[in-house]
């Protein structure tokens, strides 16, 4: 995402604008959402940090706006674009996710999702929906942004970004500039007083246990192991100790069971197990079988 | 000279490499890294002259700086947060050896609880070390401090070190359009450093940084390094007007945004403080006389500056991006200190705490202050420091508190 909001950043900037492009992240793991944002203006920007009332949301990952962390409709309004990488319909979306505004959904094969140019198709669409970024500008950019990262890398962001440039021609300059805040009639912030607590209840402490329990994990995989039971030879230890998760648990009758909504998909057992018992299968094959939990 | 997208980390390894720095002692830490990554690659590749060496510490990282910097070379080396308060002993020990250099501090919230994002704690534990202190706004700004920086510590009525601090994420992470000035340009602005009586030669030893026993020797040594601080406000004049000379850009120690006729100002330091002028902007439109008062220069405080910018306001919001436990807003208190007694000052001085942990500070809550600031220039009365906080917010933390099983019912009462 970050190296989306560069390419479409350095775009702008090709195309005359002033730009601010930023990615955003918390906990530096693999799984953990992230954003990035891009702004862009004829005048100075002022403005800085998370956009308030973004004019173009795009979400690079369907599983994401069943995460609270990753709050992607945060500040979503009705004329606010919403694109989203899915195989499924915008109107499902739009439904889903009680949208006013316009949802377009970005067609993934199992390809792009997971691979380095989800970014660049990402970049690409935007490109084409705020209507003011040229293609020249556009793959000025690619060239800019991606080129240190090799030739290989280079001619496949320019490949990606021109498909999704284009696949994005019937909805040209959808994207329209929003109002700014207005001093005359703004909400007002519900400030509070933050009241006096001792210390047994304001100290930073987590007195229950376990919680990480609660946190579904499982969402973070993109790669799945599954055991396969006829060739398990249920030595009963090797998988569920080098599991770093504690993942796995043996039962009674020494078959290994996977916690697949805390497993992170880090695919050691699939490497340790001497019987080769577990095999590794992609997450969006799985998850299109499951029931959708949005 | 060319205009590209740079991010502030970006931009700080710009002003070092445009300062020919010699050497740069280096450990790593969050927002900072970018910046001696850059610097690694640069030397590594040899498009920078000079030595980059990573230390175990920012202790001795600090130490190495001011230790280079009294054989008389040009020094440069950044930190944040954490390692800033772990090194925070040298910092005090370096600038009295009164050996100049420049630090970069890429402003993170302090622990505990642990965090990424900026505010301006960190930095302001080193506000009376000795160190002259610049905070700044914009990606541009980072750049062009860097060589003001060197300027201002290399004076010979200054030779201090200087930090220049930029925030976390909003500058470090965050990519602007940076004019990367000619290194032509920059070697006119400034030339190499000429260390005077700073060295070190084994044919000459000399003894740097002694003890003293007895609190008058000590009181001479300290007091003389205040009076150079203090001086620090003339030469800083003079530097960013050579430096506007010599490429266009005036940054004041004091920057005063729509104050002409201002009847009420924010006053504020670092980036937060260009949503404060997005925010003027729009009271402009809504024909509120608001103005910003930024303050660049912290160390030394520019007294005189701030004076006339608030000059004929009615009410000023201080709005601190830090916390002083017990007391509250550190700038609050600079500002008090340096208006109170003056004839003109304005009558209300209103506190706000806003932007702790990177917490965002939106248009509307800039609007309400400049409210409320209105309301206690026509009542007379100023309401109590007050946290940028929502409902919703407590809310949330309500809902956190739930999940950590925190004890909410009110302990049992002994009869």
């Amino acid at each position: 995402m970050r190296t989306a909001s560069r390419v479409l950043g350095s775009a702008f900037f090709e195309s005359g604008f002033e730009v601010q492009d930023a990615p955003r992240y918390g906990a530096e793991r693999r799984g953990a959402p992230t954003f990035a944002y891009v702004r862009a203006s004829r005048a100075t920007i002022h403005e800085r940090g998370i956009i308030g009332h973004p004019d173009l949301v795009i979400v690079a990952d369907e599983s994401l706006p069943a995460v609270p962390a990753a709050a992607v409709m945060q500040g979503v309004t009705a004329r606010t674009v919403v694109l989203i990488h899915s195989r499924e319909d915008a109107a499902v979306w739009k439904q889903r996710l009680n949208l006013d505004g316009l949802v377009i959904t970005l067609p993934t094969s199992e390809a792009n999702a997971e691979t380095p140019f989800v970014g660049s198709v990402s970049a690409g669409a935007a490109a084409r929906l705020v209507g003011v970024v040229s293609r020249e500008a556009l793959l000025s950019a690619v060239r800019a942004e991606i080129a240190p990262f090799g030739e290989l890398a280079l001619r496949e962001s320019e490949r990606h970004v021109l498909e999704a440039y284009e696949s994005m021609a019937a909805h040209a300059g959808v994207v329209v500039e929003g109002d700014e805040a207005r001093a005359l009639d703004y909400a007002r912030p519900e400030w509070i007083r933050v009241p006096f607590e001792e210390a047994r209840i304001s100290a930073p402490a987590i007195h229950a246990a376990a919680t990480s329990v609660q946190v579904k994990t499982g969402a973070w995989r993109t790669m799945r192991p599954v055991v396969h039971e006829s060739l398990c030879k249920k030595c009963w230890w090797i998988c569920s100790t080098f599991c770093p998760d504690s993942a796995i648990e043996v039962t009674a009758e020494n078959r290994p069971q996977i916690d697949y909504d805390h497993c992170k998909g880090c695919m050691i057992c699939v490497a340790i197990c001497p019987s080769h018992a577990i095999e590794a299968a992609r997450e969006t094959e799985q998850r299109s079988e499951g029931p959708h939990d949005a | 000279m060319t205009r590209q997208l740079l991010t502030g980390n970006g931009a700080a390894a710009w002003g070092a490499r445009l300062a020919r720095v010699d050497y740069v002692p280096a450990f790593p830490i969050t927002p900072q890294t970018e910046i001696i990554e850059t610097l690694a690659d640069w030397f590594d590749s040899g498009a920078m002259p000079g030595k980059l060496v990573t230390l175990e510490s920012e202790h001795s990282m600090i130490t190495a700086a001011g230790a280079a910097a009294a054989t008389g070379v040009r020094v440069f080396t950044a930190t944040s947060s954490q390692g800033l308060l772990y090194g925070m002993e040298m910092i005090y020990a370096v600038a009295g050896w009164r050996a100049p250099f420049v630090m970069v501090n890429v402003s993170r919230g302090l622990g505990t609880p642990t965090t990424l994002e900026s505010d301006h704690t960190d930095v302001l534990a080193a506000r009376d070390s000795g160190f002259l202190q610049i905070h700044c706004a914009t990606c541009q700004e980072v750049l062009d401090t860097i060589l003001m920086g060197y300027r201002l510590a290399e004076d010979t009525r200054t030779r201090l070190p200087v930090i220049v601090n930029l925030d976390g994420f909003y500058l470090s992470f965050t990519r602007e359009p940076v004019e990367i000035p000619e290194s032509r340009a920059v070697s006119e602005f400034l030339p190499p450093y000429d260390p005077q009586n700073v060295r070190f030669r084994a044919s000459a030893p000399t003894s740097q940084g002694v003890a003293v026993l007895g609190g008058s020797p000590y009181s001479y040594f300290r007091y003389e390094a205040h009076l150079a601080a203090l001086r620090g406000v003339e030469v800083y004049d003079e530097v960013a007007s050579e430096f506007e000379a010599a490429f266009g850009r005036r940054h004041d120690a004091v920057e005063a945004y729509r104050c002409e006729d201002a009847d009420i100002v924010f006053v504020m330091m670092g980036s937060f403080s260009t949503k404060a002028k997005a925010a003027v902007d729009e009271l402009r439109r809504a024909e509120q006389k608001v103005g910003l008062v930024r303050i660049r220069l912290l160390r030394p405080f520019p007294v005189e500056a701030l004076r006339r910018a608030v000059a004929g306001v009615g009410g000023i919001a201080v709005i601190d991006q830090n916390l002083s436990m017990g007391r509250g807003g550190v700038l609050h208190t600079e500002i008090a200190s340096a208006l109170y007694g003056e004839q003109d000052a304005p009558r209300m001085l209103l506190s706000f705490i806003g932007g702790l942990g990177g917490r965002d500070i939106s248009p509307e809550e800039l609007f309400e202050i400049a409210a409320e600031t209105r309301k206690a220039v026509d009542s007379g009365r100023a309401p109590p420091t007050r946290l940028l906080y929502t409902a919703g917010e407590l809310r949330e933390i309500r809902k956190l508190q739930a999940i950590a099983e925190v004890e909410r019912r009110e302990p049992e009462q002994k009869s």
